[in-house]
């Protein structure tokens, strides 16, 4: 299989903090927002050399997008930010009236999405959003897999035109992703081709589907990795061109199977080629508290479940 | 033409509009019709090109721009804005109708001239025109920038976030209005839900806050313009904008029960004769 050597460990969250701190130097009209995580979203570097576009909102995440929006209507490219639970599900209304139906370019950006947010627990681990933002008409939603992807992805976002979800995390992974790797929202990236099995992986999944992608090579299987960054729109002309080589697939989220990137996938089979998926994800279960490792290995996200779901997947195919 | 003609013939769309889909929100409309067209009118600096046609763009730049954030008395917006020529009059007669712009609650989606956010869940536009409030600052135009909200959506919590964020980021170029009619769908403001004093309330998170009648001219023109000379001087600016539910039509003031219905054909026929057609119905 191709190799993603890496030198360097890092979160995503840092490659966020890293593109804002370009964007705030090449782009005059980008400004951003916080709920009274500065530090969790690493954006101290942005404010201090754009102190004027910076504006601190306090623990007040639905004013956060309110403003942003008003912000957005002036002309103005404002990154709202704050933990994923606190940017979808408790201010769901004001994203849906403010952002998505009025269509505003506002970018809601997250940190801390899933479960390896870690020892806060369930009350922060937001496993939902994802189903949440995708519901929404006119809402780009974006979840980049490393620091390099994550930096990528949040100067593209700034890029477009539009309201973007774009959602990162905490845990430090390795840097895998080629630095100069092109990143284009809504095309999707195959990280390693194969014939038996498609791996569709979003975020922290897509390291894991690459350790699953060696397991399976070594036990004589070939699996495609392909790295799916942006929820939607969805690449369906990818997904599709390779289960139609493999003939069946497995999605890998750091997410609830119920409303994520496997719903979605499983809607493009169903309505284009039938071929049998299994899904990693979390399965309509809350988290806990644990270590990031520790709570991926409990609720079966870890490379090990994506090697048995490509094997399951593999057994259903019509002989 | 003077204000009063003016309110007169928005009104009488009012009434209308809402009688003609058997759908909307009349009450508060009547209540606000002397406020918007004071604002339309003449106190707020509108884009206009060399005909003195007003001129709509999103970002509103250097323009005094306008937010409803009780977006279900759009009737009355949509018939300020018609008559002050940002879409033509005639179309109100879509309103709430299968592919029209004037959607029952304001939107963007259909492009309607004059609108810049969608409003309907309550308690959103102030956070939205505080934001605007900062994007002119940034681009350093010293327009101003108003928002209506309802007293009944005084009770929504953002409404809270956002006056706890103006004062700190001294967001001086904001002018707020509450429609201080005492009624909401449930009956009065004071039984559903006491907002106590709301001045002091807005006095203690640090804005400026001034009364008005927003029913009387006299008191519109002195508190508007008494309000746009305290802009700019590191305070929020809110007024506590009293006005009478279904004013203008007697039989529906004084109660909240014209919140959202609509009058049957007899009732519109006797609300039409309080209000004299002065630019014509449309």
């Amino acid at each position: 299989m191709k190799q993603y050597p890496y030198t360097d460990k890092k979160d995503t969250r840092s490659g966020f903090g890293a593109g804002m701190t370009e964007l705030g130097r090449t782009n005059p009209d980008v400004v951003t927002l916080c709920a009274d995580l500065v530090g969790s979203l690493k954006i101290d570097t942005f404010i201090q050399e754009n102190p004027e576009r910076f504006f601190q909102c306090g623990i007040s995440e639905a004013n956060m997008i309110g403003v942003s929006a008003g912000l957005a209507i002036t002309g103005k490219i404002p990154f709202a930010t704050t933990f994923a639970n606190f940017g979808s599900s408790r201010v769901f209304d004001q994203i849906r009236q403010a952002v998505a139906y009025s269509n505003k370019n506002v970018k809601i950006a997250v940190s801390h999405a899933g479960l390896t947010l870690g020892e806060d627990g369930a009350t922060h681990q937001v496993l939902e959003d994802l189903a949440m933002m995708k519901a929404l008409p006119n809402m780009t939603v974006i979840n980049p897999c490393d620091y390099n992807q994550t930096k990528a992805a949040t100067i593209a976002s700034a890029n477009l035109e539009g309201p973007v979800y774009l959602r990162f995390g905490r845990p430090v992974i390795p840097v895998f992703i080629p630095e100069d790797m092109p990143f284009e929202i809504g095309k999707a990236i195959t990280l390693n081709e194969g014939t038996d099995v498609s791996i569709f992986a979003t975020g922290h999944l897509v390291w894991e589907a690459l350790q699953a992608c060696q397991i399976l090579e070594d036990e004589g299987i070939s699996a495609e990795i392909i790295n799916i960054h942006t929820i939607k729109p969805l690449d369906t002309e990818a997904i599709l061109a390779s289960v139609k080589k493999t003939g069946c697939c497995v999605s890998a989220e750091e997410h609830q199977i119920n409303g994520g990137l496997g719903e979605s996938i499983a809607h493009t089979l169903v309505t284009n080629y039938l071929a049998p998926q299994e899904f990693v994800g979390v399965k309509d279960t809350f988290g806990e508290s644990g270590t990031p490792d520790e709570l991926m290995e409990k609720y079966g996200l870890k490379a090990a479940s994506i090697v048995e779901a490509a094997k399951k997947a593999i057994s259903r195919k019509s002989k | 033409m003077n204000l009063q003609d003016i309110a007169s013939q928005v009104r009488r769309d009012i009434v209308r509009m809402v009688h003609g889909v058997k759908s909307g929100h009349p009450g508060g409309s009547l209540g606000c019709t002397d406020l918007l067209v004071s604002l339309y009118f003449k106190h707020m600096e509108l884009k206009t090109d060399d005909q003195g046609q007003v001129v709509f763009d999103m970002e509103g730049n250097n323009e005094d721009v306008f937010f409803l954030s009780n977006g279900h008395i759009s009737p009355v917006l949509y018939s300020v804005l018609a008559h002050r020529g940002y879409f033509p009059v005639p179309e109100l007669a879509t309103f709430r109708k299968l592919d029209s712009r004037l959607q029952g609650h304001p939107a963007t989606a259909e492009h309607l001239p004059g609108i810049r956010i969608a409003s309907g869940s309550l308690g959103q536009g102030l956070s939205v025109a505080i934001g605007v409030a900062l994007g002119k600052k940034l681009k350093g135009d010293s327009h101003l920038v108003y928002v209506l909200m309802g007293d009944g959506e005084q009770q929504e919590g953002q409404i809270w976030e956002a006056a706890t964020f103006a004062p700190h980021h001294k967001v001086d170029n904001l002018i707020a209005f509450i429609d201080f009619n005492g009624q909401q769908i449930d009956g009065p403001t004071d039984k559903v839900m006491n907002n106590r004093d709301l001045g002091a309330k807005y006095e203690a998170f640090g804005w400026e806050v001034l009364h008005m009648d927003g029913n009387d001219y006299t008191s519109l023109d002195t508190v508007l313009t008494q309000a746009k000379g305290l802009a700019g001087q590191g305070k929020p600016i809110i007024i506590i904008t009293k006005t009478e539910m279904g004013q203008g039509v007697d039989f529906m003031m004084h109660t909240h029960k014209w919140h959202g219905t609509a009058p049957n054909d007899e009732q519109l026929a006797k609300a039409l004769a309080q209000l004299p057609e002065t630019l014509g119905d449309y």
